[in-house]
This record gives C-alpha cells, sequence and structure tokens, in this order.
C-alpha cells in the first residue's frame, strides 16, 4: 500500500502501481481541478507539487510518491475567497479557456512561495513547462508580477 | 508490468541480473512518455528511487561527485557546481521547464543517449568519469566513451550508472560558454548545443581550448581536430578560420526531419567562432 497526503490529506492507495499520479487524482480521489493537455511532459497541465516543487503529474507513477505531500489547484482558493494568484489571473486575463490554468497556478505558487523576481524573463522561465493556446503568455505573464506585488507595465485590460 | 523496488544498491544490482531485462526508472520523464504511449506493456521495471545515496552531490578532494539520481534541478542549484562547473548548471537550466528538471535526472539523461541530451557537451569539456556499476563489476567511463550510437550505450546488462565524478581544472578558464540552438529557449529539442572553455596565456596564445557539440552526430563529440590545431597558436581571425576547416573531421552532422547536415555545419562553425572571438 502507498501511503502520501494530496492537499495535507492522508491518503492510500493499493492499485496498480504504475497507476499515473494524474490518474490516482482524478479517478481515486475525485480531484478533476488537475488537467490532461498532452501526456508527454510537454504542456504542463497537469502540474502538481511534490514536497513544494512543480511537477508534471501524467510522468509519475504513483508507487514513487510514497511518502510524499502532494498539492493540487484544489488546495488554493475557493470562489468566496481566492488566491493572490488566482485573483490576480482574474484582473490581468490570464486565463481563457482555463485548461492550462490549473498547472500554470501551480507552477506560478510554486515560485511565489520561492520569493521569485517579478522580472517578465525570469516569470517566462519559471513558466517554460506550462504551455497556453490562447492567452499569448503575456497576461500570464502580467498575472504573475501582479501577485507578486509589481503592477505590470502591459496590463491586458487597457487593451 | 511488473515493478520491482529496490531499497539500496544491493538489492537493486541483484534483482538486475535477475531481470536483465527489467528497465531501470529514474525520474521517469524519458521513460513515462513511453508508457503513456503504451510501449512498456507487460514489461519489467526497476525503481531506482529508493537508492537514497544515489541522489548525493558531494564535493571530493578533486572536485564533485554527482549521484545518478541528481536531478537537473539539484545540480543547477548546488553551490559547489555552480562555483566551478557552470557549463553544467547553464545546460541543466535548459532541460525541458522546471518540472523536467524537478524529476529528471542526469542518470537518466546519459542512459538515454539521445543525440540531443543537453548535458553531454557540457560534461565533455569538463572530461567527465562515468562510474557504473554491477552486481559482480565496476567500470569508470569518460563520458565521449560511453555511447554507442542514438540511444545507445556501451552499459551491459545488470549494469547501472552509479554517479559522475567531475573534477575541477587546476586553473580556472579564461572563458567560458554553453549555447543551446533550438527553435524555442526552454523545452524544446536542441538542433545544437556547444560548450567550450578557453585558457588564453600570454599575447593571446591559446594554452588550453576544450570545445564540444551535441546535436550534431548521433553522439556528443569532443572537437580535437580543432582544439588540437588552436593550441599553441596566437587566437587571431586567420587561426579561428582555419581550425574552423577542420571541423568537419570532427563531426558528422545529420540530415533529419529537423534540420539540414550544412545548416547544422553553419551554426555549429558560427557558435564555435563567436566563442573564441569572445562575442
Ligand atoms: C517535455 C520534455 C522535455 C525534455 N527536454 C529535454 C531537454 O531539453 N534536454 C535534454 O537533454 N533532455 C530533455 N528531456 C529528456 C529527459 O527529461 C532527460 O533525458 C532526463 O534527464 C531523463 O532522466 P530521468 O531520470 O527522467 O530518466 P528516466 O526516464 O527515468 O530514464 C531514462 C532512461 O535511462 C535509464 N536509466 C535511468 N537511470 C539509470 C541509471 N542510473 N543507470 C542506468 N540506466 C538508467 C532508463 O531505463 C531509461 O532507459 C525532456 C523530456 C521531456 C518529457
Ligand atoms: S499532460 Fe502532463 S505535461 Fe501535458
Ligand atoms: S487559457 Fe486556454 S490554454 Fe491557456
Amino acid at each position: 500500500m502507498i501511503r502520501f497526503t494530496v492537499n495535507a490529506k492522508t491518503r492510500t492507495f493499493s492499485g496498480p502501481p504504475f497507476k499515473r499520479l494524474i490518474d490516482v487524482l482524478r479517478e481515486d480521489f475525485g480531484l478533476t481541478g488537475t488537467k490532461e493537455g498532452c501526456s508527454e511532459g510537454e504542456c504542463g497541465a497537469c502540474s502538481v507539487l511534490i514536497d513544494g516543487k512543480p511537477v508534471n503529474s501524467c510522468l509519475i507513477p504513483v508507487c514513487q510518491i510514497n511518502g510524499a505531500k502532494i498539492e493540487t489547484v484544489e488546495s488554493l482558493g475557493v470562489p468566496e475567497k481566492l488566491h493572490p494568484l488566482q485573483d490576480s489571473f482574474l484582473r490581468e486575463g490570464g486565463t481563457q479557456c482555463g485548461i492550462c490554468t490549473p498547472g500554470m497556478l501551480m507552477s506560478a505558487v510554486a515560485y511565489l512561495r520561492a520569493g521569485g523576481d517579478a522580472s517578465p524573463e525570469a516569470i517566462r522561465e519559471q513558466l517554460a513547462g506550462n504551455l497556453c493556446r490562447c492567452t499569448g503568455y503575456q497576461q500570464i505573464v502580467d498575472s504573475v508580477a501582479r501577485a507578486l506585488g509589481t503592477k505590470p507595465k502591459t496590463g491586458s485590460k487597457a487593451k | 508490468m511488473k515493478v520491482l523496488t529496490p531499497r539500496d544498491e544491493r538489492d537493486a544490482l541483484r534483482l538486475y541480473r535477475r531481470n536483465p531485462d527489467a528497465f531501470p526508472l529514474a525520474g521517469g520523464t524519458d521513460l513515462m512518455v513511453l508508457w503513456n504511449a503504451g510501449l512498456l506493456n507487460k514489461k519489467t521495471i526497476l525503481d531506482l528511487s529508493g537508492l537514497r545515496d544515489w541522489s548525493r552531490i558531494r564535493e571530493t578532494p578533486k572536485g564533485v561527485w554527482i549521484g545518478a539520481l541528481a536531478t537537473h534541478a539539484e545540480i543547477r542549484t548546488h553551490p559547489a557546481i555552480r562555483e566551478r562547473f557552470p557549463l553544467l548548471v547553464d545546460s541543466c537550466r535548459t532541460v525541458g521547464g522546471r518540472q523536467i528538471q524537478n524529476r529528471g535526472t542526469l542518470g537518466g539523461n546519459i542512459a538515454n543517449a539521445s543525440p540531443a541530451g543537453d548535458t553531454f557537451p557540457a560534461l565533455a569539456v569538463y572530461a567527465a568519469l562515468v562510474h557504473t556499476v554491477s552486481d559482480n563489476d565496476r567500470r569508470v567511463m569518460p563520458i565521449d566513451e560511453i555511447f554507442a550510437g542514438v540511444k545507445k550505450t556501451h552499459l551491459k546488462a545488470g549494469e547501472l550508472i552509479e554517479g559522475v565524478e567531475l573534477q575541477t581544472p587546476p586553473n580556472p578558464p579564461s572563458r567560458w560558454r554553453f549555447r543551446k540552438v533550438g527553435t524555442r529557449a526552454a523545452q524544446a529539442i536542441s538542433k545544437t548545443v556547444f560548450a567550450g572553455q578557453l585558457w588564453l596565456g600570454k599575447d593571446k596564445v591559446v594554452d588550453d581550448v576544450k570545445l564540444a557539440l551535441g546535436s550534431v552526430a548521433p553522439t556528443v563529440k569532443r572537437l580535437r581536430h580543432v582544439e588540437t590545431h588552436l593550441t599553441g597558436r596566437a587566437l587571431d581571425g586567420k587561426t579561428i578560420e582555419s581550425a574552423l576547416r577542420l571541423l568537419p573531421g570532427d563531426i558528422h552532422p545529420i540530415d533529419d526531419i529537423r534540420s539540414t547536415r550544412e545548416y547544422r555545419l553553419q551554426v555549429s562553425r558560427n557558435l564555435i567562432r563567436s566563442f573564441l572571438m569572445g562575442r
């Protein structure tokens, strides 16, 4: 049996050891906030945090997470009380269709916690493993910069 | 699908000897893509993640030891590596995005033996030594001798990469550079990867130079002909151009769906020239 925590709740799993973390989260625990885009590690839609670090949950067999601390997008805010990042994504237009958003948020939250630098280049490097086919990225970079407490120069609302 | 989960090195090597067809699993960033594509059905997996010691990075009297299971993120942020092996830091920074760097390991990168493996040119100019271990043997191979071809290494059945040894050069180089040329800055397969170190003496005479290219041949290449030509000569435009004419003797670029042979040669020449000219 494999034992770990998801969003601070202890969970166990005794199914196939090579079931992917994304499928365990979605199918076994009903945590469907984590999305699947490519199943190849390219798009980052499936990003979750393991012990605080962003990883692609489509590339992780559940047998490798014994004892780990998993965080998914469900651990951020609720509609009544958004996480600051969710709030800035709304304000800056950092989300359109929304498929990439849970993964973007998880990569960004790790960056915020690490005290990341608000320069657009640094934000882009941090989010390089998260693809978005809607926004053109600028609004996402602005959203993260806003959450870091710097007012973006090119706010999308102005456009 | 059978998963073997050894707790330590001895256990792992014994299990691998008994199951020589097993696929070792490190960070899974290459292997899980195959699994997701259905290519590992009914195979046996040897999950190395229980071998805690193998993810250690430590300073040694001569340099640094990097355990095979150290991730690109751990290597990129390690103080001793940042100080003494900056080309490796720069190359690990370009391996995929953060998610890949947080899982992908150096041992997995080497064992996977992609012609586009981004760490190889840096490891080649540092003359990295790859340590391997099996149930009854230990071996040490220079990085540029471990590869047998595209996606092929000289690892034997039952043999694992244990770690990589880097030796600090006696003097820091006058100049060093890592460059990755691809279609996108991050998370894109490389068209050409370059790493170089240069030691200049009096009157711009080349005391020593180490150059390597990846993605331009089935395996990483140290540019021995170019290096030998440059060493001992004053570094001027004429010397550089005559050295560059020797490049086709060092690399054998391929035509493929991503680029042509001529394009790869040209990009390689440009990268070397701009490094040598200090631009
Ligand atoms: C989206 C994406 C982007 C990528 N971008 C890059 C890139 O820019 N540059 C780059 O170089 N690579 C890139 N890769 C490839 C991959 O991430 C790296 O090669 C990584 O270092 C592999 O390490 P791993 O631990 O994940 O390997 P795994 O997938 O666990 O294993 C890879 C192979 O090595 C074998 N193996 C693993 N460890 C050992 C060991 N200790 N001894 C013997 N055999 C072993 C496995 O059996 C397998 O065949 C990318 C991959 C993805 C999915
Ligand atoms: S679904 Fe995991 S990276 Fe795309
Ligand atoms: S908002 Fe649609 S993919 Fe990013």
